[in-house]
């Protein structure tokens, strides 16, 4: 399947990861930007790990605390993201709704479903579907920091509709835990290494 | 298989024998499957694609550093009008409320609004701006076939870092919503700065299509 197409490993080189310049595998400090050396990032699936958790546990405050907080002459609401997006198909906005629910909610979930994914096929060694996972990790890694969108629109309101009694909108606490959350995992998704997810049909074939 | 377009040749296993492979400096590995391939003597304009998993991997282009520092500077100074002018406008019973940009950000002065205004002005004017005077400094004298700066290197690789953090693009879609939003209680209308953030977001997509990390890095040595 591989036939023809040979790594850097396997010839005994290493490829910087900063600057991409091949090294012999005895040399440990990139000559030409100064990097570190490593052939395979060998912490790369414990980090993914731990900061995948840490977004998923972010991620639940940011759902369950409100995230903006509506002061008007009558009422006093708060809402959180989900009721945010029903709000909005209440007033109509069905494409800004759909906007909304798929950056603040189906993107981060497929994010944390992809990315244990290509965690555990990595761990498992699998080589099933590796154009997919690839492919896969590559759109993990574009998406991930459209999630910031729901952020963006709360900074955005809460500057802008400041209206002393008429009108004002403030963030609540669920805006800055979904931040972080959506930090968390894209640092996650930065931190797997892809060459891995080819690595494990080579060494298969090898032995 | 699928088959990219590629300029490049891959190393086959004879030529990978100790001493047989060819001169380090003209191999290029893919930095996301490690497949290595022969970059020697490309021809002027030709894209090379990972023969493995298709990312691109180099960009052949002689007139690219001239194009991508002034771009750079093109943004820079799209920026600079971005934050100072009237960014929304907002008119409701009288009442009318304009903000910039720098406003909207120091706005916020308590608690969670204070960490979420620092969020904002990192990830929307600070980082690229970093980003933007990293880049100019790094490939300003490489266009003008000068030898590049002490610290470039170090400049150009934090200006790489910085990428997936430079989120301009982002508030754009952000500020469209938000707009949706308010438009049930009040009339909200888009100042000039708003155009210019446009225009520096599609300014900034087209600066990094051109940046090839590849003939970036050999040109700094």
């Amino acid at each position: 399947m591989t036939s023809g197409l040979m790594t850097a490993r396997e010839a005994g080189l290493i490829a910087c990861v900063r600057c991409g310049l091949l090294h012999e595998k005895k040399i440990h400090e990139c000559t030409r930007c100064g990097a570190y050396l490593e052939s395979r990032d060998a912490t790369s699936i414990q980090r993914v790990w731990a900061l995948l958790f840490a977004g998923m546990i972010t991620f639940v405050p940011a759902n369950v605390l409100p995230m903006l907080k509506t002061n008007t002459l009558v009422e006093h609401s708060e809402s959180t993201i989900i009721g945010g997006v029903f709000e909005l198909i209440h007033h109509g906005s069905i494409g800004i709704a759909a906007i909304v629910f798929i950056a603040s909610i189906l993107i981060p979930v497929g994010k944390f479903i992809a990315i244990a994914y290509l965690a555990i096929s990595v761990q498992r060694k699998s080589t099933l579907n590796q154009h997919q996972r690839h492919k896969l990790y590559e759109v993990v890694e574009f998406i991930g920091r459209w999630s910031m969108i729901d952020v963006f629109v709360v900074a955005i309101l809460s500057a802008l509709v400041q209206l002393d009694t008429i009108a004002s909108i403030n963030p609540g606490v669920a805006a800055f835990s979904f931040a972080l959350s959506v930090i968390f995992t894209i640092l996650s998704a930065q931190s797997f290494d892809a060459r891995l997810i080819w690595d494990t049909d080579r060494t298969a074939h090898a032995k | 298989m699928r088959s990219f377009p590629a300029a490049v040749k891959t190393i086959s296993e004879e030529e990978a024998l100790p001493n047989a492979l060819p001169p380090l400096r003209d191999l290029v590995a893919c930095p996301q499957c490690d497949t290595l391939h022969n970059a020697a003597r490309l021809p002027q304009g030709a894209r090379a694609h990972c023969k493995r998993c298709g990312i691109r991997l180099i960009t052949e282009n002689r007139t690219a550093f001239a194009q991508v520092v002034s771009l750079a500077l093109t943004a820079f100074v799209m920026m600079l009008a971005a934050v100072s002018f009237p960014f929304l406008e907002l008119n409701v019973a009288g009442h009318h409320n304009s903000i910039s940009v720098l406003q909207a950000i120091t706005a916020f002065n308590d608690g969670i609004a204070l960490l979420l205004a620092f969020a904002v002005a990192g990830f929307i004017v600070l980082l690229p701006l970093l980003r933007l005077s990293a880049i100019i400094y790094a490939i300003g004298p490489l266009a003008r076939g000068q030898a590049p700066r002490r610290g470039a290197k170090t400049a150009f690789g934090l200006a790489e870092a910085l990428q997936p953090w430079s989120m301009a693009e982002i508030f754009i879609v952000g500020v469209t919503v938000a707009l949706i939003k308010v438009a049930g209680i009040a009339t909200v209308t888009t100042g000039p700065a708003f155009w210019a953030f446009s225009g520096l977001v599609l300014v900034t997509i087209l600066k990094d299509q051109l940046i090839c990390r590849f003939s970036i890095w050999q040109a700094l040595e």
